[in-house]
């Protein structure tokens, strides 16, 4: 069947009873009740402490064919998936689907473990490096499914995704199991993404090198939801967890669009006092917070949040009283964990707080701009974050399309050109965010406007911004790289592309 | 009213870098130079030129294209001019020029390569760089050893390590060579270009050496970071204040003349032809900033 993007879906697919195509960023009502975990008892004597890993996979009662979970909170920094999977490959146990929030590369050490069959279904956010090319090989034995994070959120809360054994790096962490991620050799700040996963799961395990008295303060995910905590010597690398301070990129081109970016924000007519902004952690994106920051305080304007993934230049708005609250799923260096931990301003807040479209209402619905990147963008303004210019999988979904169509303004930039490869197609290699949902594209050659943004494009026709046609800016991109060549693939589908309201936008095949 | 032509920021790309050459055009520069000469090693010089030719054949560019080719006592600089004057850039510079003749020298091979290419007489330009005591002594007679020239730049560090001095923060050492320049330039009737502030992360010092050198009566400012293209041009701007009151000067000018008086006053201040003759160049360079 083809979808609303016009997109070919094959009509069943291994992991779905029923195939649902995309029909509209808001066009499926969801029915039916929330899942929920097992029921638990505590006795008040019982000791959820064991000495490792190997007795905690058999406490839970791990068995071949379950599903697994993760938090990627850790990035590359992150030695607990790695080292659990090893584990369970140790017991022989076979078949587990594998459903972390994102891998990373660090993640690539489980290859083995997919070869072997202990790992024979993903389900993620997204993957890079040496798993991205093993997921568009067709290594797996059902097609990797790939959702946003509200999507993933979502699709844990309503019971799509069931998590049989979540394991969860903790930070800092008690023996009954509180935790934050705040504190501790391996601190990562926000534990958004666990969240989800510890509400829901049946059994929960906290990982943790950090064990502290009773009661760990502050709590981001509560004893009630954990049933057994290990210590280990280290559950991560801090140099690859955080970064000091992220900077501001001092690359031309980058600094060049995030002008362009913080130009169109001050035209659109939400540039207001109590507006709200998600900035992306990429290098444009983040270098547009330098832009905003200064056009807030010439017009001293304030505003009501931020939201992130957050980091150093974000958290120094905050600090300045540019924005009254950050709300945060995810940090990505050391100064926004400090702040998390120390600013009751900056609020930890949980994957589905952020992006579940099937809730009372994520908190990207109340977003009014949000700068997000992107690997493809094409003429209907559809963007790809998911595979390269040869159909392999390289990037992520992350909060890419609950953002843009949460946000009044989704403003994607991008370079025109990487090296010789021209970034507006016809048509993206995948579609992980729906044009209808993106209102401006900036490229550093020009921007482009969603024809059905007539308000947009009034209101910049009068700057001196040079908006273009998308066409236009296609045009310039050929003349200087030619027409690129269409991606080869076979009939084989190596991942679905889920649309946050687990509708499919799109599939990946594996390439020729 | 003629448009000026503005060369308030040139800006050098190094000739060897595929993508800086592709993406050249995008900061705003006045110039742009594929510099063919110190950005270059030894051992990348051919690729380098190739890459330029490459880049002037294929890619359009709003601003103008100026390429900085080596020495012509070099092995390398009559080489340059063989490969990149057929992709019909805008300007020749040459670098270390310290005679009328070597500008003359180069004036014939691009008058050569303009017939055979069949690019009208004249198409493509020159500037000259003057980085030794010999070449500022040099300096009118270099300015006006062709008409294609259209500017003479002053290179900074090289012109200091001829004097055996050193870079000070406030370029005192650079004050007699900058002036002598904008007076030879004058005197020819062409442009006067700045030479580079290499440190991109001291804001301070360089906008302090751009309004300094924009008093001396410079043009323009050679600049090696995309980032500072804005800002030399920004001090470069009219403000509007100046703006308003060259408008006002010329209206009063018109005015008098409309009157047939012989006195012409603005503000109480006597309006003579100097100050006549900087509105008119305020105005005109506004319209070319609009432009």
């Amino acid at each position: 069947m083809i979808n609303k993007v016009g997109r070919l879906i094959p009509d069943t697919l291994p992991g779905y009873a029923e195939v649902r195509p995309y029909s509209g960023p808001f066009a499926f009502q969801p029915s039916g009740r929330m899942a929920g975990a097992r029921l638990r008892a505590q006795n008040p004597a019982a000791n959820k402490v064991l000495a490792s890993l190997e007795q905690a996979i058999d406490a839970t009662g791990l068995k071949d064919g379950m599903t697994i979970s993760f938090h990627h909170h850790f990035r590359n920094g992150d030695f607990v998936l790695n080292r659990v999977v090893e584990t369970i490959a140790r017991k022989g146990i076979k078949g587990l689907t594998l459903a972390p929030s994102s891998l990373n590369d660090i993640n690539d050490a489980i290859l083995p473990h997919i070869e072997s069959g202990v790992v024979t279904a993903i389900e993620t956010s997204g993957a890079r490096g040496k798993l991205g090319k093993t997921i568009s090989a067709g290594k797996l034995a059902r097609p990797a499914i790939i959702r946003s994070h509200g999507g993933r959120a979502r699709a844990i809360e309503c019971g799509e995704l069931k998590i049989d054994v979540a394991f969860i790096g903790a930070p800092c962490c008690d023996k009954a199991g509180n935790i934050n991620g705040v504190d501790g050799p391996s601190a990562c700040g926000s534990m958004g993404y666990a969240m989800v996963d510890a509400a829901y799961a049946d059994k929960v395990v906290a990982i943790t090198d950090h064990l502290v008295p009773h009661p760990a303060f502050p709590i981001s995910i509560p004893q009630t939801q954990v049933d057994f905590v290990v210590e280990l010597d280290s559950i991560g690398d801090p140099a690859g967890i955080a970064s000091g301070a992220l900077r501001i990129s001092r690359n031309p081109r980058e600094l060049l669009i995030a002008e362009y970016a913080a130009a169109v924000i001050e035209h659109s007519g939400y540039f207001n006092e109590g507006y709200s902004l998600q900035l992306g952690s990429g290098g444009a994106s983040l270098a547009a917070a330098q832009f905003i920051r200064e056009k807030m305080k010439a017009r001293n304007i304030q505003g009501s949040f931020g939201v992130g993934g957050v980091t150093a230049p974000f958290v120094d708005m905050l600090n300045e009283g540019l924005f009254s609250v950050l709300f945060d799923t995810q940090d990505f260096d050391l100064p926004s964990i400090e702040s998390l931990k120390n600013n009751p301003r900056h609020l930890e807040m949980s994957a589905s707080y952020y992006a579940n479209p099937h809730s009372g209402g994520p908190i990207v619905n109340n977003l009014d701009v949000v700068i997000l990147s992107a690997t493809e963008v094409d003429v209907d303004f559809n963007v790809n974050v998911i595979t390269d210019s040869n159909g392999i999988i390289m990037g992520a979904s992350g909060g890419h399309s609950d953002t843009a169509a949460g946000a009044k303004l989704a403003i994607v930039v991008a370079p025109l050109l990487r090296g010789r490869l021209p970034m507006v197609l016809d048509r993206v290699n995948t579609i992980v965010t729906p044009g209808e949902t993106v209102d401006v594209i900036i490229t550093e050659r020009g921007l482009a406007v969603n024809p059905k943004r007539t308000d947009l494009l009034d209101r910049l026709k009068d700057t001196r911004l040079p908006v273009l046609d998308i066409r236009e800016l296609q045009d310039i991109a050929y003349k200087m790289s030619g027409k690129p060549e269409s991606v080869e693939t076979s009939d084989e589908v190596v991942a679905v592309i889920e649309y946050r309201d687990g509708s499919i936008i799109d599939v990946v095949r594996k390439p020729l | 009213m003629q448009t000026l032509k503005l060369r308030r920021a040139m800006m050098f790309m190094p000739g060897n870098n595929p993508a800086m050459l592709q993406n050249a055009g995008i900061y705003g520069a006045d110039s742009v130079i594929f510099d063919l000469e110190d950005a270059v090693s030894i051992h990348e010089k051919d690729s380098a030129r190739q890459l330029v030719l490459q880049a002037l054949t294929h890619f359009t560019y709003s601003c103008e294209i100026a390429i900085r080719i080596n020495h012509i006592q070099t092995p390398y600089g009559f080489r340059d001019l063989e490969t990149v004057l057929p992709g019909k850039p805008d300007l020749i510079r040459l670098p270390k020029a310290e005679s009328a003749e070597e500008i003359q020298t180069v004036a014939e091979v691009i008058a050569r390569i303009e017939r055979e290419c069949g690019f009208p007489d004249g198409t493509i330009k020159m500037g000259a760089a003057i980085e030794t005591a010999k070449g500022l002594r040099q300096a009118y007679a270099i300015a006006s050893a062709s008409p294609r020239m259209e500017f003479l730049a002053i290179g900074g560090e090289d012109f200091i390590a001829d004097l055996k001095t050193t870079r000070s923060k406030d370029g005192r050492e650079l004050f007699v060579a900058r002036s002598q320049l904008v007076l030879a330039a004058r005197e020819a009737g062409i442009q006067a270009i700045d030479t580079v502030f290499a440190d991109a992360n001291d804001d301070e010092t360089f906008l302090n050496e751009v309004r300094f050198i924009k008093q001396l009566g410079f043009d323009g400012k050679s600049v090696i970071n995309p980032r500072q293209v804005r800002q030399v041009q920004e001090v470069f701007a009219p403000t509007e204040k100046e703006i308003s009151h060259a408008r006002r000067v010329l209206a009063a000018y018109q005015d008098a003349l409309d009157r047939k008086s012989g006195v012409i006053a603005l503000d109480g201040k006597m309006i003579d032809t100097p100050i006549v003759t900087r509105a008119e160049r305020v105005l005109a360079y506004a319209a070319a900033v609009r432009n």
